[in-house]
Formats: structure tokens, sequence, C-alpha cells
């Protein structure tokens, strides 16, 4: 990760040694305080206003069939929430598929409820079905909260997806030539003052994988894990992945996979 | 694509020959780049072609670097597209480089134009003395023209490394700022200059 500018780097390095005490602590003060008020916000996750509108949702009657959600089988059986995101993704029988979280909702928006699932897919970030998809995913997750991350890589459909996650994450593309493992690739990173998950590993793929989907403070917008992947593609410069899509769907296997045995804390909260 | 052509031209005989896991691992990086076709969409500035690989862009996509004498032959490759300034002056005005060493926006497909981008150098480097909110995916660039002095050598390979970092490491994570227009002539002189002028604080307290 270092860059090998042969002779510049060990002059750079001698440099940065001479100047430690004047700049390494301001920086590390900086963290430290950034930490203490994330801490602060955890108190009071405004996540739980999202959930409690998706439970309305989940129990509400809605599109051309007038049904609830309450049937919805997202792994664990029909009506089945407490643990099952931390399940998730997983292969479905009755779709023949890997899915996510927001796919699988969408599979039980299609056929209990009547509702296309291209009305999620076209919708933008947090508006119309979209909107109503992040509460539900809000009230889901809240469910698996302290459990533990459990995906079975061994079924061929999860294996041959974590194969394609893998390769997905490794995959540079775009002007600014990044992948994944740009800035996830290395240990004890940083952009700007953003501390960088390394998810190669298993420590790094709770923390990340782990805390999502997740209440960002600093737009006041509760973000589900299509949301984030989507926005980590918006910063490497690449095309935009469509909602939903196998890629995202592959990295989420791949991620969890990764994170599996570890602790789930979700929703999470975020700058 | 080179790889694909060579391949193509070998004798049926001795791709039936190749060994079963071989031919695994092809199929499966077949369906993996169908995927990647079927997953991706053009939006605004950010064409779904976006997602078609550069050959080195590919050489790098993997756990591990490629070998020693490919990352050469990559490098030698990205060293011809190197541009240096027709004019001969490397130095614009360091406080415009400043700007846009902090800038970090451009070429998202949220952003309306794919002209005027930030540098983005904070992401990922510490500059100046006083900017301590800086990321730390590259080497500090602390004190840069103090501790190298200002040699023709220097200074070109300076200019080399920000217009095309991979023809100094193939698979760099900097971008190709120059050769990838994500920056223009100008704003990369006035980035030479924030590196280099004695006056700028990158090497000045």
């Amino acid at each position: 990760m270092t860059e090998p500018t042969k002779y510049a780097l060990p002059v750079a390095v001698a440099t940065l040694l001479a100047l430690v005490p004047l700049t390494a602590p301001a920086a590390d003060k900086m963290m430290e305080a950034i930490n203490e008020y994330r801490e602060l916000l955890a108190d009071g996750n405004p996540s739980e206003l999202v959930a409690a509108q998706g439970e309305e949702l989940w129990k509400t009657r809605r599109g051309p069939k007038n049904a609830t959600l309450e049937q919805c089988d997202l792994g664990l059986g029909p009506g089945v929430i407490k643990g099952a995101s931390a399940q998730l993704p997983r292969f479905f029988k009755d779709t023949g598929k890997v899915q996510d979280l927001e796919t699988r909702l969408m599979t039980c928006m299609e056929t209990l409820q009547g509702i296309e699932p291209q009305a999620v897919i076209k919708a933008g970030w947090l508006k119309g079905e979209r909107e109503n998809m992040a509460a539900l995913v809000a009230y889901v997750v809240t469910e698996s909260n302290g459990h533990k991350v459990k995906v079975d890589l061994k079924h061929p459909a999860m294996k041959k997806m974590y194969d394609m996650g893998k390769l997905a994450f490794y995959y540079r593309a775009g002007p600014m030539d990044f992948s994944c493992a740009t800035c996830h690739g290395d240990e004890g990173k940083r952009i700007r003052m953003q501390e960088l998950p390394d998810l190669r590993t298993h420590e790094g793929a709770i923390a990340g994988w782990g805390s999502w989907p997740a209440y960002r403070v600093s737009n006041g917008q509760f973000w589900t894990m299509q949301h984030r992947l989507n926005d980590c593609y918006r910063q490497q410069r690449t095309a935009e992945p469509i909602y939903g899509s196998d890629v995202t769907i592959a990295l989420s296997v791949y991620l969890a996979g990764k994170a599996n045995g570890g602790k789930v804390v979700t929703p999470g909260i975020k700058r | 694509m080179k790889k694909i052509s060579t391949l193509a031209a070998l004798p049926v005989a001795l791709l039936l020959a190749l060994p079963a896991a071989h031919a695994a691992d092809e199929d499966a990086y077949a369906e993996f780049k169908a995927m990647m076709d079927r997953s991706f969409k053009t939006t605004g500035i950010a064409p779904k072609h976006r997602m078609y690989q550069l050959d080195f862009q590919k050489a790098c996509s993997q756990e591990k670097q490629p070998s020693k004498a490919e990352m050469a032959r990559i490098e030698a490759e990205q060293m011809k597209t190197i541009r240096y300034p027709a004019d001969g002056k490397y130095f614009g005005d360091w406080k415009q480089g400043e700007k846009i060493a902090l800038d970090g926006r451009g070429l998202t497909w949220t952003d309306k134009t794919p002209l005027n981008n930030g540098g983005g150098c904070y992401n990922c480097h510490q500059l100046s003395h006083h900017e301590i909110s800086y990321g730390t995916i590259g080497p500090s660039l602390l004190e840069y023209g103090k501790a190298r002095g200002n040699t023709e050598e220097i200074i070109k390979y300076t200019w080399g490394k920000i217009y095309n970092a991979k023809a100094f490491n193939a698979c760099s994570n900097m971008p190709r700022n120059g050769d990838a227009e994500i920056l223009t002539e100008q704003q990369m002189k006035h980035l030479m200059a924030f590196l280099f002028d004695p006056a700028s604080p990158v090497n000045k307290k």
C-alpha cells in the first residue's frame, strides 16, 4: 500500500520522524474527540424512529393484494424476524437465488402484496418504495442486534457468490483505477480523518458489515447496505451498480462470509 | 484483451490439454464478467463503459501483485503516456495548489461535469504543517520540497508521478491525474508549486 517511490520514501520517513512531535498528536487528539462523539451518539440512535415506522409498515395492508408482510419468510420461516438478517444473504429455494435482506424483502412485497420490484429499483434513495424499504430494513435489522453473523458458505450457490464477491472486491476500473481494496485492503488506514476497516480480515469485515445498515449523523439519514455499497462505488468513480444487482449480493456474501461468527451491532450509528 | 487473442491463437489440441481446474477458472471468470456486465448502468456523467478494464487495471485486480516482469512491462507502457509541460514551466501558484489538494470532488455520477475536478490529495497524503485532516493510504509528503530540493530530476519525477503514478509502480493506488484527464496541466502546475515552493505550508512552518 505504501507507494514504493524508491528513493523518495526513506527521505519522507526520515522527515516525518523529525516532525512527529508536532503533528501526530494533533491528529490523534482529533481522532479521540471523534470517537468520543460517536460513543455519545450511540446512546440515542435515531434509527429507533425509522425502525418504528418499519414495524408499522410490516403490519400494514398494502399493495394490489392488500396484504401485510407478516408472512414474509426471511429464511427462518414465515414471519420469523428475530435473528433473520444476521443470517443473510442466503440461498432461497423458492426464488432459486442468493438474496440479501433488501432483495428478499422485494420478493415478499411482490408475492404477498403485489408490489412490483421495479417500484423499489427505480425509486431514488429515501424516496417512494425505496424509503419504505429503508424503514422495513431498520425494523428487521434491529431484531438481529447482538446476534452473530451466520452465513452458510458451504452451499454451492453461496460459495459461488463468495468467489464472485472476492473478484468484485479487487476489481479495479474507472477513471481513478480504484477497487474496494484500494481503501479497504490494508490495515489501519484513513481517508482524511475517517478510519477504514480492512475488509480482507475478519475483524475489519465485522466492523464494517456488522455495523451497517446505519444511521448517518452527518446527513440525518438511515442507510441500508444497498445504499452503503452504492455510495462506495460512487466514490470509486465507477458506473452505478443497479439496486439489488448480483454484484451487490456477491460483495455482501463476501463481506458476511469474512464476518461470520462476529457480533452484529445493527442499526449502527455513523458520523 | 491481449491475453484473449493469444489464447485464441493456440491450437485446439493444446487447449483441450489444459488442466481441468484451469478451464473451470476461465468459466468462473467469464461468469464473473457477465455478472459485472448486467450489474452496472450509466448514470449522469458516469457511463457504464467505466466498468470495462484497461489491461493494467485487470492485471492489478488480484489479491497479489502481478509478477515483477509484468509490473515492469506495465510501468514501461505507462511511462510513455507522460506529457511534460510544453512551455517547460512546472510551477503555478501554491495557494491554488492547496485548494486543489483539499478538494476531493469530481467524476462521480452525482457530479454535473467531468471538468473542474479536485485532486483529492488530502484523502491519502499528509501535506502541510497546518492541515491535520489527512489520510494515510499514501505516504506523508510533509516538507516535500524542503526534503528533496529542486533538481531537474526530482521535479520531472514528481511531475511524472502526479501525471501517471502507474509509470513508477504498476499497481499504485494513486490515480493517473494527467493520463486519465482528472486534472488539467495548469492544475498539476499549481500542485507542483504547493509541493515545492519554500513559502508553501508544505515546506514552511
